[in-house]
């Protein structure tokens, strides 16, 4: 396979990935704006900030209210990380790579850039929210259906996953970070409605909301929050499951190139480090440390990879 | 013919076509576009904004040829490609045609298709123009002529491909009925005809790529549809490097050798060593590969020396040299303005001529004079005294029509046909059909998907 293909595969999945997490996440700050009664100021804030995008979203509007960071994060242009922007992206490199994919695969992507222009052609009224935030989910669902049933489970097949969990890891990691304070077991805000709302906000963010109460484990307390987000192999956006998930698809091509890298030298070792962890040890050690840590750590795993596999010149 | 007759080989599909309801017809129409745009099969216009992507209209009703007819038809072009080949090779080696003073040595010295790169050298298998696309019209029963060669790199052949399978999930009913020959064999032909033309030095199966200029390319739609089909890699610049004297492209595994190129980058920008040295398409020292026998380039670098518009005048001279036998297919007549006692005539008659830039392509930069307003006549008659070796002319000819589906009906429209030839070592290969574009605006001879024309399928009957 070529190098270009390699990377432009790995980026067509990041970026889908990114425009359902996007999605996600205006889903929770809208949610939580409806339902509590908080600062809803800082709560887009903080939506723009784990989207990675405030700098620039300051830049400008002057401040934070719900119809200005919604259609920034889904429609601007000028947004690049904008449901819109890397839908295009995703549909770009899709083209790039149109011989690696099955004729389902590229009319689903295709299909899907078509939609989304579509559904986002005119600033979203806040009463079309819900049903246009379903749709583009849907669409992502689509897309991720379209690869599982048709695409050959081999080297193309990897770089696409490596694509999509480097990109999930890195967005609950943010998740996490932006909130880091609320999860703190020192919080001074310990058990009072405010905390169970954040918490609430980032299963939210990450559709975990239900499963958490589903598995009823942990109490609703900031460590059990943490640990099942970062811990938990049963949550396929945890921290741990991005990894190994990462690692499986990395080894599959060592498999079949006969050939291992730094990179899988690199997964390995993070996903030792979050396996051999409890969440006592990583409060322990800071959480937001841990959190920056990991952030800095799954950056530089998509460096590896882009290198090892020669994705440019 | 006039156009209230049906030519006899539209007959049963005439009857097919009464006995459908009209609504029906309508709404395949909407399916046939939303079918295309869904498999993206589209086209960047230059000058418009980078993103933008447009379909080629398509009409349902098939352009329909005879087996008799498209049996000339394809004699007449094996001949005349036969002929080119003979004649690039004789350009760039020994230079007979000049020597016999058959035609004039200046349209071959000032030709700016002309590489001097090439001189002295022969491509693997003798082979330079593996692909073609000749395009043709008629204008009337038996009256084929060719209007351009296309011996560089045509495009389209992925909308004969693409047009035929539309038309099969839509009517299969259609060819049931009616014995069409197929063209769905092409990809495979494609890849046979590019492996027989791998160098000598190629030991096993030969690996080929099909060169892009990217994503953003008018054609890019096309390069993507036939590597795919062919399974080869489809490659751009960057992606590509010399290694140990071979051209090799970047794998997720290292560098892997290539051994025929289907380029769709312009000779220009192949390769920044020898040519424009600006150029970010294409692959620096490839001609030194080339030359050195160890790639095939396909098709050959130089080879638009031998269809540019004024050399097209001379195609029927060329074939007499060459095979000692007429030429088959007629040449519209053509004007060349370098001529003196030519400018004058194309300058009194300019309101009834077509006149098009001797190097110019998709239709861009042409005059197309009874369509043509006062002003832009004067204009253009000043263009013309300006550089008038420049550009060539043709009479209108009277075209033959098809018909096409519009909103009353049936109604007629000029149509062109560019059928697509391969050559290998091994011999010609006619694919049984072609790309027929269809001027959409009524009594409009322009063709060009650059200028609105719509494509149709092209059905060759088994007869």
């Amino acid at each position: 396979m070529l190098g270009k293909t390699a990377g432009g595969l790995f980026w067509m999945f990041r970026f889908l990935e990114r425009a359902e997490n996007t999605a996600r996440l205006v889903e929770a700050g809208f949610r939580i704006a409806l339902t509590r009664s908080t600062d809803a100021s800082s709560e887009w804030e903080s939506v723009a900030t784990t989207a990675g995008v405030a700098t620039r979203y300051r830049e400008k509007h002057g401040s934070f209210t719900a119809s200005d960071v919604i259609d920034y994060l889904l429609r601007d242009k000028d947004n690049p990380s904008s449901v819109y922007s890397v839908t295009k992206s995703a549909r770009d490199n899709a083209r790039l790579v149109r011989t690696a994919l099955t004729a389902e695969v590229w009319a689903a992507v295709n299909d899907s850039w078509m939609t989304i222009q579509d559904l986002l052609k005119r600033p979203v009224k806040e009463t079309e929210l819900p049903r246009l935030l379903d749709s583009i989910r849907q669409q992502s669902a689509i897309v991720r259906g379209a690869l599982h049933g048709t695409m050959l489970r081999n080297d193309i097949y990897d770089f696409a996953r490596i694509g999509t969990f480097i990109e999930r890891a890195d967005n609950t990691a943010r998740i996490i970070d932006v909130k880091y304070y609320s999860l703190l077991p020192s919080s001074s805000f310990v058990g009072s409605s405010l905390d169970n709302v954040q918490w609430e906000t980032i299963l939210r963010s990450v559709s975990a909301h239900r499963a958490f109460r589903w598995l009823d484990e942990d109490e609703m307390t900031a460590a059990g929050v943490a640990r099942f987000l970062i811990l938990d192999r049963r949550l396929p956006r945890s921290l741990v499951f991005s990894v190994a998930t990462t690692l499986e698809n990395l080894n599959y091509l060592a498999e079949e190139y006969g050939e291992r890298h730094a990179c899988h030298d690199h997964a390995e070792q993070m996903l030792q480090k979050l396996k051999e962890r409890d969440i006592s040890s990583i409060f322990d050690e800071g959480l937001h440390e841990f959190i920056t840590k990991f952030i800095q750590d799954n950056y530089t795993l998509g460096q590896l990879i882009e290198r090892d596999y020669k994705f440019y010149g | 013919m006039g156009d209230n007759q049906v030519r006899p080989p539209y007959a049963s599909y005439k009857s097919w076509f009464d006995g459908q309801e009209p609504g029906r017809l309508a709404k395949k129409s909407k399916e046939a576009e939303a079918f295309f745009r869904r498999t993206g099969i589209t086209f960047n216009v230059y000058g418009q904004v980078a993103a933008e992507e447009r379909l080629i209209p398509f009409d349902l009703v098939p352009r329909i040829i005879s087996g008799r007819e498209w049996t000339k038809l394809s004699r007449g072009i094996e001949q005349r490609v036969r002929a080119i080949n003979a004649f690039l090779h004789d350009i760039y080696n020994r230079q007979e045609i000049l020597r016999a003073g058959r035609i004039p040595v200046d349209l071959i010295a000032r030709n700016v298709a002309f590489l001097p790169q090439m001189m002295g050298f022969s491509p693997p298998g003798g082979v330079y123009t593996h692909i073609v696309g000749t395009d043709i019209v008629r204008t009337g029963e038996d009256d084929f002529f060719v209007l351009e060669d296309n011996a560089r790199t045509p495009s389209g052949v992925s909308y004969m491909l693409e047009n035929r399978e539309t038309m099969l999930q839509m009517f299969p009913e259609l060819f049931s009925r009616i014995k069409v020959q197929p063209v769905s064999d092409y990809p495979k032909n494609l890849r046979r005809s590019l492996a027989a033309s791998a160098p000598k030095s190629c030991g096993g199966k030969p690996v080929i790529a099909v060169l892009t200029p990217g994503i953003y390319n008018s054609a890019y739609y096309e390069h993507s549809f036939l590597a795919d089909q062919m399974g080869a890699e489809l490659v751009e610049g960057h992606d590509l490097r010399v290694v140990d004297g071979h051209v090799a492209m970047r794998t997720t595994r290292g560098y892997k050798q290539i051994d025929v190129l289907y380029r769709r980058v312009d000779d220009e920008y192949l390769d920044p060593l020898t040519f424009n040295p600006n150029s970010m398409l294409g692959v620096p020292g490839i001609m030194d590969v080339y030359r050195a026998g160890n790639i095939t380039i396909a098709n050959a670098p130089g080879t638009g020396v031998a269809d540019d518009k004024a050399v097209y005048s001379y195609v029927p001279d060329i074939i007499e040299f060459y095979t000692g036998e007429k030429a088959i297919l007629k040449n519209v007549e053509t004007f060349r303005c370098g001529e003196p006692d030519s400018l004058k005539y194309v300058l009194d008659n300019l309101a009834e001529l077509v006149v098009k830039e001797v190097h110019g392509s998709g239709g861009y930069g042409m005059l197309v004079g009874p369509a043509a307003s006062k002003k832009e006549l004067a204009d253009f008659a000043d263009k013309l005294r300006a550089r008038p070796s420049n550009y060539i002319a043709q009479p209108t000819l009277s075209l033959s029509t098809v018909p096409i589906m519009v909103k009353k009906g049936l109604a007629p429209r000029h149509v062109d046909l560019r059928p697509y030839v391969l050559v290998s070592p091994d011999g010609i290969d006619i694919t049984p059909g072609g790309l027929t574009r269809v001027a959409l605006t009524e009594g409009s001879l322009v063709v060009n998907s650059s200028q609105g024309g719509g494509t149709k399928d092209t059905w060759v009957l088994e007869d």
